[in-house]
């Protein structure tokens, strides 16, 4: 990533700064934002934005999101969309349950099921849209229809898991020593943190890993900013693309196991609006959806972003449910012209240049 | 093969349907030499570095390349590439979303994972080794477009290439960058690489080129050493004109032109955000003027301004004498302007809309959004016109892609002829068409100026613009060099103001 | 006819074939009394043809958008939410009377219209993306709808709204079919009397083109936006007087996907260019039929979804380029064996 802002010599000898890389100036805004307005928040509201558990919430109530959002990134950066992650979370939990329950499966069986589900929505929708050459957003659209068709299929009724072993699982939770809040007798309550978390952290680590690291991940971005360029350049596009919507399948099957661990519940209405706010989270995150520039860093902070939004619109009173939405529609807003307006400037700058 | 050769062609021949592109045409290029590959439209050059570059097949031919007596293969760009052919298009071929470093390398060798630091370090090494100025964790987009193909040719260079291609690199570039791009095609050719260079900046090609190989019509006129072979030669090769052999074609026609009323149109300092310098130009009625110079010299970004095709920056226009505002397409339209653009394909025709639909287009906007013309009505223009200009078509429905580029060309010129405009301007209309159908453009065009129209004229065809033309700007590298009128229009004289050559007599 | 209406077309007949060969008596019609003791036309084909009026009216304009824009707009579901809340809005702050209940439609108009000039803005002036843009509306556009009405579902009690959501007395068809009939042709007027179509469908296929013909791309793009928001007004208004009441959260939910599916089956080319509105209306009605057909076979609402992602990848599939140029080379060789056989057989005996 590094900027390095040493000054370089051009042929006139005048000193130049090195700009700034779009993605990071994208990704700085995005954290900014995030801390200016949790800071904001404490400062104004203070009480449940000083609750460390409540920061630590924002991460045990979103953890799929989290993931999920991870898929979607990869799949930006390459230049596609993804929107059937919504549909496959939910087919997730109900399968999840419904095997866990009525088959007696084991935790371990429930985990391989999960992923199971995800890989195959990501091969057949990675082969169609790559390798058949068909627009992502039908495909995955129809994934969508699919998977939440086939939630109904698999149970019509919504099921709360009763499998022991699997509750016992989710109820474990990390104590973080030193930070808790005080309970309403006094008692000092440790913040707690869920399984989900570690496993959305873990992925988020892993996928920035691969995509600055791996010669894949460089592939993605190469595929993304100019897929002519990246064919001339010898990188197999067709199977680029294929590997950033399979990878986005079985992120989604993961991420539907801890939404999952997170609610013990299967429904159909699950996760009903994610892909969009998954979509949101990456744009907000500074990841641009033609492609070519994305970081999953700004993806997380996105997601923290756009549920702080929420949570600062109920502090300051407005109750009514539609104003979080609003709210968001309007971050949302500014960021896509924000981008509109960086790129643009950029373009002409770098053209020009000299 | 011979030591000092890097690459030879020997007997290409390529055609596609209806055209037979190369024929028969050698090709040789030195280690260590800069070769310019120069022809007019139509002569062949891309056809042959598509070949060479794996984009088509040959139909014939050989081609043999340094290090190996085996005839060299060559099924797609990969392969070309693997046998040590880089090429450096005039659109970026790189990735101006990643940084140098990584252009420099991605997608080359079998490592797995990106070793950040050995990757700057080699980079850092290579930019400054070619004098490159460029950090190697800039990102590229951020690079000027001079600095962007020479991370691309330095690219191809740490590919250990043998023969570099390089397509029109200097067309976006300005003076400085040019010289920068020249001084690291100096340094290449030190090492030994072969550069086969293809621009139509005249005045480049005698800075830094060794040889030119001139093809025509598919053909190859000859190979030459540079200091033997004057630009006027030059271009009289291009455009197969001997200037020996010229009967001195002299403009006899009658001009129509009409110096007592005020110019039809007018500009002075007229410029737009495509590139066109400022420039004065006028146009009488009834008269038929000439822009000429070879290809990419800026005739059509000049008249292109005129018409407001390109966002106009500076000038003032006037009409018939009276002060005028053209900031748009429309805004000529309504002036009786029409324009007939050189690239028909990207600006021309509308594809996938019929023969009929693509002919009423121009005539049906000035109509306006609320007066769309009867199926009777378009029907008979359409009709009118296909007669006419003898367009080739299964019906006036068919989708116009799928009729022929000269028929093409007929409709989009009746699309501006049902205009009834006052001033047509035609840049280059007959291209791709047949000769009868040439001929008959060229009497329309007389026809037309004899009714009072005024004809601006762009052609690669001397004998074209000489027969039509009663004057003539001659452009070279962007810039108007000269007006030619009456006795001075002869074929040597306009191709000697191309050359830029001192005016002899005549 | 044009040969884009084939695909569809065949679609169509093999519904219709399907479900004849299932159910003799699925296409029959009867005369039964309703509610309000009318006689009206019933039955499975006006059940199909009645709960396809939104999505045929909001193909159509989505067909134009995707034509002259060449991506699709994700949010009209939401901007019908709006529409139908301010049509909700002004009738129960007055006495419901026709000239009123035109006003408020007009007011459901404007407002719609105002989001289209929003998203046409975004993607005209700004160049972002059609689903990017249009993204913004999809999120905060349900819930503005909600806080128009000051929030919970309000009501509206009239039977004259009666008369736009289910039968004008003495009509056996219900009335949403008959305002579809209505717009269609208005719109074939529309087609017929302006450049619309062949301006749109210039700056689809060639934007360089088309202004160098004269024509003005942004208003063109920007025009379309307008129109799909007159198309989707009018859906939500009829959504509302089918049931009295605006839910702001699942009036029209997901329409947005049929309807850009519509214009898909229809053979319209998502990238944008020529279109026919007559395929996205019978793309439409496609996708109600199998919907309806799916019910009959008792298949659960949510589950009809599989059911349609099916239907719908085998079609893009079928038309895919590479599928499309497979199966031109399998009937060129075919075609090359049947000749060489009747070759073989002219010079073979």
């Amino acid at each position: 990533m590094g900027s390095n802002r040493r000054l370089s010599a051009d042929p006139l000898g005048q000193k130049q700064r090195e700009p700034i890389s779009n993605t990071n100036l994208l990704l700085t805004i995005t954290i900014c934002t995030f801390f200016g307005m949790y800071g904001m928040a404490m400062a104004v509201w203070g009480s449940g934005f000083l609750n460390p558990q409540q920061f630590l919430d924002l991460f045990n109530n979103n953890a799929f999101l989290i993931v999920v959002s991870c898929g979607l990134t990869i799949v930006m950066i390459a230049g596609g969309i993804d929107i059937s992650v919504g549909g496959i979370t939910a087919l997730v939990t109900m399968a999840c349950v419904v095997y866990l329950d009525d088959h007696s499966g084991s935790v371990v069986g429930s985990m391989a099921l999960a992923l199971g589900i995800g890989t195959a929505f990501g091969l057949v929708q990675g082969f169609l849209i790559s390798y058949l050459e068909i627009q992502p957003f039908i495909i995955s659209l129809a994934g969508m229809f699919f998977a939440k068709g086939m939630t109904t299929i698999v149970s019509v009724a919504p099921r709360t898991a009763k499998h022991v072993a699997f509750l016992a699982l989710k109820q474990f939770r990390i104590v973080i020593p030193g930070i808790g809040s005080y309970g309403k007798t006094g008692n000092f309550i440790p913040a707690r943190v869920e399984l989900g978390v570690v496993i959305a952290l873990a992925v988020v680590l892993l996928v920035y890993a691969m995509l600055k690291w791996t010669r894949f991940g460089r592939n993605l971005y190469a595929v993304g900013g100019n897929n002519q360029s990246a064919l001339m350049l010898g990188i197999n596009v067709k199977r680029t693309r294929f590997f950033s919507y399979l990878i986005s399948g079985v992120l989604s099957g993961i991420g539907g196991y801890v939404y999952l661990l997170h609610t013990g519940a299967g429904n159909a209405s699950n996760a009903s609006a994610a892909e969009m706010q998954a979509i949101a989270s990456a744009i907000i995150g500074g990841t641009l959806l033609t492609g070519g520039v994305g970081n999953v860093i700004g993806t997380l902070f996105g997601v923290l972003s756009l549920k702080t939004i929420s949570n600062i619109v109920i502090a300051s009173g407005l109750r009514e449910p539609y104003w979080q939405s609003i709210t968001v529609g309007l971050m949302l807003c500014f960021f896509i012209l924000l981008q509109s307006v960086i790129l643009s400037i950029r373009e002409k700058g770098g053209m020009r240049k000299n | 093969m011979p030591n000092d050769i890097a690459l030879s062609m020997r007997n290409i021949s390529k055609s596609f349907p209806g055209v037979r592109a190369l024929h028969n045409v050698d090709f040789t290029l030195y280690k260590g030499e800069i070769h310019a590959l120069m022809g007019e439209n139509g002569a062949g050059k891309s056809t042959l570095i598509k070949v060479l570059t794996g984009v088509h097949p040959k139909d014939a031919g050989e081609i043999l390349i340094a290090g190996s007596n085996k005839e060299a293969n060559i099924k797609s760009p990969q392969d070309a590439q693997n046998l040590g052919i880089s090429t450096v298009y005039q659109e970026i071929t790189l990735c101006p979303n990643l940084t140098v470093a990584e252009n420099m390398f991605i997608g080359r060798g079998d490592y797995h994972f990106v070793n950040w630091r050995e990757m700057g370090k080699k980079t850092v090494e290579i930019l400054e080794k070619l004098n490159i100025p460029a950090r190697s964790t800039q990102q590229l987009a951020t690079c000027s477009l001079a600095v962007q193909q020479m991370v691309a040719i330095a690219r191809a260079m740490d590919m250990e290439c043998k023969v570099l291609i390089l397509d029109e690199p200097t067309s976006s570039l300005d003076e400085r960058e040019v010289e920068k791009l020249f001084s690291l095609m100096r340094e290449l050719k030190a090492r030994g690489v072969g550069i086969i260079f293809i621009t139509h900046f005249l005045e480049q090609v005698y800075e830094v080129c060794d040889r030119i190989t001139v093809l025509r019509n598919g053909e190859l006129i000859g190979a030459y050493d540079i200091k033997d072979l004057p630009r006027v030669q030059l271009i009289s090769k291009m455009m197969g004109k001997e200037l020996d052999d010229i009967s001195e074609i002299k403009n006899s026609r009658v001009s129509h032109a009409r110096a007592d009323i005020p110019p039809v149109f007018e500009a002075t300092g007229l410029s737009s955000a495509a590139g066109t310098k400022a420039f004065d130009f006028k146009i009488d009625q009834g008269e038929v003027n000439g822009f000429t110079g070879l290809l990419g010299s800026g005739r059509s970004e000049s008249v292109r301004a005129i018409f407001g095709a390109d966002k106009v920056t500076g000038g003032k226009i006037h009409i018939n004498g009276k002060p005028a505002k053209i900031s748009k397409p429309k805004d000529a339209m309504k002036l009786g302007i029409g324009y007939l653009p050189e690239d028909r394909k990207q600006d021309g025709i509308v594809d996938d809309l019929s023969v009929r639909e693509n002919i009423i287009l121009a005539l049906q906007v000035m109509r306006g959004f609320f007066h769309p013309f009867s199926r009777a009505e378009a029907e008979k223009f359409a009709d009118e016109y296909i007669k006419l200009l003898g367009i080739k078509t299964a019906s006036m429905d068919t989708p116009i892609k799928s009729l022929s580029g000269g028929n093409q060309q007929k409709a989009i010129l009746a699309r501006w002829l049902l205009t009834k405009p006052q001033y047509l301007i035609l840049d280059e209309p007959t291209r791709g068409i047949d000769v009868g159908t040439k001929v008959e453009i060229q009497k329309l065009v007389l026809k037309l100026a004899e009714e009072g129209v005024s004809v601006t004229f762009i052609s690669s065809e001397i004998e074209e613009m000489l027969r039509t033309c009663s004057r003539l700007i001659v452009m070279r590298d962007r810039n108007i060099v000269g007006e030619l009128m009456q006795d001075d229009m002869t074929q040597a004289k306009i191709m000697r103001t191309i050359a830029g050559e001192a005016v002899q007599n005549g | 006819m044009k040969s884009q209406l084939v695909i569809p077309l065949f679609a169509l007949l093999l519904l219709v074939v399907f479900n004849l060969i299932r159910d003799a008596g699925f296409f029959s019609l009867s005369i039964t009394v309703n509610n309000n003791g009318n006689s009206v036309l019933s039955g499975n084909i006006i059940s199909i043809l009645n709960s396809a009026s939104e999505l045929a009216i909001i193909s159509i304009g989505m067909t134009l958008v995707t034509a002259s824009s060449k991506g699709q707009d994700i949010s009209v579901g939401a901007v019908a939410a709006i529409a139908g809340s301010v049509f909700v809005r002004v009738l129960r702050e007055h006495n419901i009377t026709w000239p009123i209940i035109i006003l408020a439609f007009l007011g459901g108009c404007v407002a719609a219209i105002l989001c289209g000039v929003f998203n046409g803005t975004l993607v005209a002036g700004f160049k972002i993306q059609p689903m990017i843009a249009t993204l913004i509306l999809l999120t905060a556009g349900r819930p503005i709808a909600y806080w128009i009405n000051g929030g919970a579902t309000p009501t509206v009690d009239s039977p004259l709204l009666g008369y736009i959501g289910s039968f004008i007395p003495g009509v056996p068809i219900p009335t949403p079919i008959l305002i579809v009939i209505v717009f269609a042709v208005l719109v074939a007027l529309i087609l017929r009397f302006t450049n619309l179509g062949l301006y749109t469908q210039a700056v689809g296929i060639n934007e360089k083109s088309a202004r160098l013909n004269g024509i003005n791309a942004a208003g063109m793009k920007i025009l379309s936006f307008m129109i799909l928001g007159v198309c989707v007004s009018i859906a939500g208004c009829i959504s509302v007087s089918r049931i009295g009441l605006i839910n702001h959260e699942t009036i029209l939910l997901d329409i947005e996907m049929d309807a850009i599916l519509a214009v898909a089956i229809g053979g319209n080319a998502l990238s944008g260019g020529k279109f026919s509105i007559a395929g996205s209306v019978i793309g439409a009605y496609i996708i109600q039929a199998l919907t309806i057909t799916l019910y009959a076979m008792k298949v659960s609402s949510t589950a009809v979804k599989a059911y349609k992602a099916i239907v719908i990848i085998a079609i893009v599939v079928l038309g895919s380029p590479v599928v499309q140029g497979y199966l031109l080379k399998l009937r060129d060789k075919l075609f090359q064996k049947s000749k060489k056989a009747l070759e073989s057989q002219a010079y073979g005996e």
